[in-house]
């Protein structure tokens, strides 16, 4: 099964990428997403800009304030990263979720989060984390919230001339923590998510101060929860607290029906998720 | 690139896909092409020491890397220890699958060689067994893993009383 012929550019820079890109091209970085499109010729660019010869791209940094995920750290690595792991433990959580380990290996997470598969678990994850998307083009740089950058079923805010360069997510202070969990496709937590959740939590004297919930698989983008976050602040973070909130998962989604689960259901399981992904934020602080 | 310890080099398309590179114009036809949608981990190789799907990748991103395939495990006419195990525990029915299974075993147990039966598990979990042989293939991981370690692999099951 092969892709429809296209041209192929492996630039060493990311000057001479940004140059390459236009209209009917793509970028490349880990391809477990991009490459079965291509072969269903789902999608069929004409020029790929293989973006995994440019050096520098595949750091996890900690600069102080943040961490820095490149453009090409794979999933594996975010999901084992221990400075991932301490500041953005939904992120690193959702990675280790995300497909099976030969695409852990290779697949990237800023290439999951550019793909805005409605399904894929680390968007979630990044809109909990409060992750902002650091994305170039030949004409600088721009930031894009992660609340912002996810538009609809498979597009993102990226223009067809930039890349996604990395993420920067701010590192967890005190009382602040986070987690994601999922119902998998195939059971338990595998495979893409059926419904996912993540939640951020900043706590201090007994009380919750602020909240961020993102939710997966369930509706036309991974997006966020804002009346979960709403219902939660000023709470003591009590199970009985977390039920009420989470009634108000599905405020602003639309919950689409799919092979997986009817509307009602995944109605359901967003509640569900949403509760357990806050409840073990929570524990984790 | 190099596959399997040899220096080698291609012309290919772009739009090539590893596996083919592998199987049509080295002839190493071990390597398997089963679901071609990134599902079934037929196509396991190893690129640069990690398991990786090789119907999922285009040669041109794999050059200069380090390749090796089911036909590189062995050394000369001794079995690697999980090629041993799937022996040894019927680890195999059709056999279509096999040689993707040992290629994620082998990356399991290089990282980690006294996994738990859940950890087998999930270091197989991207690679589908259609004989649903999967029980018998856990034993055969098993069966690997203890002699990496240096140990007397356990019973097979069919000397155990249930």
């Amino acid at each position: 099964m092969y892709p429809r012929s296209f041209d192929y550019v492996a630039p060493t820079s990311l000057e001479d990428a940004y140059a390459s890109l236009g209209d009917d091209s793509k970028v490349l970085a880990g391809g477990m997403s991009l490459i079965p499109l291509m072969k269903m010729r789902l999608f069929s660019p004409g020029l790929v800009v293989d973006i995994g010869r440019i050096p520098g791209l595949d750091a996890i940094e900690d600069t102080g304030d943040h961490i820095e995920i490149g453009a090409l750290v794979r999933h594996a690595a975010t999901a084992t990263s221990d400075v991932v792991k301490d500041n953005a433990t939904a992120l690193a959580t959702a990675a280790s979720l995300t497909g099976d380990v030969q695409v852990r290996n290779r697949g990237t997470t800023c290439g999951a989060l550019a793909h805005a598969d409605v399904a894929a678990d680390q968007p979630a994850g990044a809109l909990a984390c409060g992750a902002v998307m650091v994305v170039g083009s030949a004409s600088g740089t721009r930031d894009i919230d992660a609340a912002d950058f996810f538009v609809d079923s498979l597009t993102s805010a990226l223009e067809p001339n930039e890349i996604l360069m990395s993420i920067r997510i701010p590192k967890a202070g005190p009382g602040e923590a986070s987690a994601y969990d999922k119902l998998g496709r195939r059971g338990g937590r595998s495979d893409y998510a059926v419904a996912g959740a993540a939640a951020w939590i900043k706590k201090s004297n007994g009380s919750i101060e602020a909240a961020r919930v993102g939710v997966t698989g369930v509706g036309t983008k991974p997006q966020m929860a804002y009346g979960v976050a709403e219902a939660l602040v000023g709470t003591d973070g009590s199970d009985e607290a977390i039920k009420t909130a989470a009634e108000r998962a599905l405020e602003g989604i639309t919950i689409l029906e799919d092979l997986y689960g009817s509307e009602e259901y995944k109605s359901h399981l967003t509640k569900v998720y949403v509760a357990r992904a806050v409840k073990a934020a929570l524990a984790g602080l | 690139m190099t596959i399997n310890g040899r220096a080698t080099t291609a012309d290919v398309e772009p739009r090539t896909l590893l596996v083919h590179l592998i199987r049509e114009q080295m002839r190493l036809t071990g390597t398997h092409v089963g679901c071609e949608t990134g599902y079934c981990g037929a196509c396991t190789v190893h690129v640069d020491g990690k398991a990786v799907k090789s119907c999922t990748i285009f040669a041109v991103q794999a050059e200069g890397a380090d390749i090796t395939t089911i036909e590189g495990v062995a050394s000369g006419e001794v079995l690697h220890p999980v090629q041993e195990g799937f022996w040894e525990r019927h680890g195999l029915q059709c056999g279509f699958c096999t040689p993707g299974m040992i290629m994620s075993a082998i990356a399991l147990l290089d990282e980690n060689d006294n996994p738990t039966d859940t950890e087998i598990r999930h270091g197989i979990e991207g690679n589908l067994c259609r004989c649903t042989g999967y029980h018998n293939i856990v034993r055969a991981v098993e069966y690997a893993a203890a002699k990496i370690r240096g140990e007397e692999p356990p019973p097979p099951d069919w000397e155990s009383e249930y």
